[in-house]
């Protein structure tokens, strides 16, 4: 069964194009990743997917509404965390979920929900004294009030401490085992290959790669290489000496493996050039690796690309 | 569709954070409060009180006997005391302070920085009972407000000396009989009353309105609650309600403090109720248009600024507007806290149901377009 159907999303903001013709399908009960460097539009999209933001083109259908004519209907039916989840300083999260079932028209048991979020210790305690991991979960609780299928968690541990966010992710880890559908958007790379399904690595309003991790990187990443630790030197003498592609990069030669026998003939030249190196090992490219390729850089822990464009194949 | 229900749910929220903020719990209902006590303070001084007078009795004697010592009569007339011992008047406007006679009384008075004294020379008794003309000084600033009544009192001191001297027995014939008119019993603070309480319905709800809304919609809390099935309506009669709840309790304290400090003269009666309900409603829906009309806080707050500070001071809140010039009456005329101030005034304080209609159809007109306009121009989300 299909929850969320988008086919070529469109919405800019005067010559911005925030979300530049996407589509994908989340299936019930997948949690569906959405990566991507600030900017690259994971908000905008999964804003007009929860009816916060008006489409400027293409379709849009989750649960069957279009979010935002029918907002009011699927708000009852959808839990979501915006990004930077904030609520009433003076409310503890206990009262934060009474008041909600209050909106919702629904009974609930707060301290259920407080334990299914791992939240029971902080219950009483003002919201502006949690700590940050904390309001997330509060966030987390105040979603679930009204038993949804669907939840859209808009970067829920960005700025968290490394305990608070594995925390998070055995919440969201509980949450799919009771069979919810998870739309998350994140720029941790991590997160999404921890939880997620599926992901759509997404870059300036578009979707640059999809699928499992495992299918992505066999898609974009470039195989299993040779790397040897050595000088430019030695880099040059492999190069010369046989037919293989060679890359060198700060004291680092990569050579890309088009079958298990080139790291023969890398080797056997290296040991020929009577040069030093060091340690050897094969690897496949990783999802930051495929990640780095398709968006031209690396993201910090706020989401901003940290490395400029580069061009990883700088042939020695 | 509204839910009483999601109301109630909101409003419990709301006020039990504003509960818990002991700062807004200050502004909202001991600053109020405060205010009345420190104008009432300082504008019913010279109103109510009795007027110190210092008194210097140059007549020392030596006297045949007490009898004869009419300067110490003089200065017990003075005080409004007959020689039996009996008051002339429970409301008696000045109280003798007596100087030494060896102080120099022009530089005693300018030390103690008071422009009303009573001169009463050497010769007072001696010269009185021989028949001599003898005069007493009295010392007096023409801009003073209080000139005039000591410089009235002496005068009268003096007549009924006069009289004595030919007929000690004489009894006046005229006298005067007092009767008051209510509107010239209004004092200061009756009047001081409805106009904090106008001042009040306004700066409360409107700076919480203004902040709470453009904060709000700074950290996406607005988004959030779109996501519930609370209404942008709801949620702005909740505020309402809270305001109007607060409203009704800082009335109260205030006309407390009024009555019980001031003595305050103020009427109680049904007629009060539609302007406590509505003011809160016209200023918490201002101050929900400004928050959603403007782009941040900052500009919220300066928007919310320009347009409070003008009522707060021309709507006559602090002063009756009959003082001001022309022009700035002409001003208070178009703020609507003008017609609220001056409806509580004629419920409160001149029994002027007739005007007070009058200023509840403004009052009524005005905020429910203010509140139609602020439920229709906020917006819980984004295009």
């Amino acid at each position: 069964m299909i929850s969320i159907e988008v086919s070529s999303l469109k919405k800019y903001y005067g010559e911005i194009k925030a979300v530049d013709g996407i589509s994908f399908t989340v299936e019930k009960g997948e949690i569906f990743g959405l990566l991507g460097p600030n900017g690259a539009g994971k908000t905008t999209a999964i804003e007009i997917m929860e009816g916060l933001r008006k489409k400027e083109g293409g379709e849009v259908k989750v649960l069957g509404l279009d979010p935002w004519k029918n907002g009011y209907e699927l708000h009852k039916k959808i839990g979501v965390i915006p990004q930077e989840f904030t609520l009433f300083e003076k409310i503890s999260p206990r009262e934060a979920i009474i008041y909600y079932a209050n909106l919702f028209g629904v009974k609930v048991d707060p301290d259920d929900i407080l334990k299914e979020v791992l939240l029971e210790d902080s219950a009483k305690v003002m919201f502006d004294n949690l700590s940050g991991g904390q309001k997330q979960k509060t966030g987390l609780a105040l979603a679930l009030v009204n038993s949804p299928e669907l939840l859209f968690l808009d970067e829920p541990t960005t700025g968290l401490d490394p305990n608070a966010r594995r925390a998070i992710w055995e919440v969201i880890r509980g949450l799919k085992a009771k069979g919810k559908t998870i739309i998350l958007t994140t720029h941790y790379l991590d997160e999404a290959q921890q939880l997620s399904d599926r992901v759509a690595i997404m870059n300036l309003g578009q979707i640059a790669a999809m699928g499992t991790v495992d299918e992505i990187i066999a898609e974009h990443g470039s195989g299993e290489r040779l790397e040897i630790h050595g000088s430019k030197k030695l880099a040059d003498y492999i190069k010369a000496n046989t037919e293989l592609k060679v890359e060198y990069r700060k004291g680092m030669i990569s050579v890309p493996l088009e079958q298990k026998i080139d790291a023969l003939a890398a080797l056997a030249a290296a040991e020929q050039s009577k040069l030093d190196w060091g340690e050897i090992h094969t690897r496949r490219d990783s999802l930051d690796d495929v990640f780095i390729k398709l968006v031209s850089g690396m993201v910090d822990e706020h989401g901003e690309i940290i490395v400029e464009s580069k061009n990883n194949n700088a042939n020695g | 569709m509204v839910s009483a229900k999601r109301i109630a749910a909101d409003f419990k929220v709301f006020s039990r954070g504003y509960l818990r903020n002991k700062f807004g719990l200050f502004f909202g209902l001991i600053f109020p409060v405060i205010l009345i006590v420190i104008f009432g303070a300082i504008f019913s001084g010279n109103s109510s009180g009795t007027i110190t007078v210092y008194t210097q009795n140059q007549d020392t004697g030596p006297f045949p006997s007490p009898q004869l010592d009419l300067a110490a009569q003089f200065v017990q007339a003075l005080n409004g005391t007959l020689p039996d011992g009996t008051r002339i008047s429970d409301t008696w406007p000045i109280r003798v302070e007596l100087v030494d006679p060896s102080e120099n009384f022009t530089k005693y008075l300018a030390d103690h920085s008071s422009s009303d004294g009573i001169l009463i020379p050497a010769n007072f008794s001696e010269k009185y009972l021989a028949g001599q003309m003898v005069d007493v000084t009295v010392y007096g600033n023409p801009t003073s407000s209080t000139s005039g009544i000591v410089s009235g009192t002496v005068s009268g001191v003096i007549n009924s000396f006069n009289l004595k001297y030919y007929n000690p027995d004489a009894i006046p014939i005229l006298g005067i009989a007092s009767a008051t008119v209510n509107t010239e019993q209004t004092q200061y603070v009756d009047f001081l009353i409805p106009g904090l309480i106008g001042f009040s319905i306004l700066v409360s709800p409107m700076f919480s309105l203004v902040n709470i809304s453009s904060e709000y919609k700074k950290t996406k809390l607005f988004k959030q609650l779109s996501l519930t099935p609370l209404t942008k309506m709801e949620w702005l009669a909740s505020k309402v309600l809270w305001y109007i709840v607060l409203t009704v309790i800082s009335f109260l304290l205030m006309v407390t403090a009024g009555v019980l400090l001031f003595g305050a003269h103020i009427t109680l009666t049904v007629w009060l109720i539609p302007f406590l309900v509505l003011g809160p409603m016209l200023f918490a829906s201002l101050g929900m248009l400004v928050g959603t009309v403007t782009k941040n806080p900052e500009t919220a707050g300066v928007i919310g600024n320009i347009v409070t500070f003008p009522m707060m001071f021309l709507a006559g809140t602090f002063f009756p507007i009959s003082i001001m010039p022309q022009y700035l009456q002409s001003i208070a005329h178009v703020l609507p806290l003008y017609y609220i101030v001056e409806g509580l005034n004629n419920v409160m304080v001149y029994a002027n149901y007739t005007g007070a209609v009058i200023d509840l159809a403004v009052v009524g007109v005005i905020t429910v377009v203010i509140f139609a306009a602020a439920v229709k121009l906020f917006k819980w989300r984004e295009d």
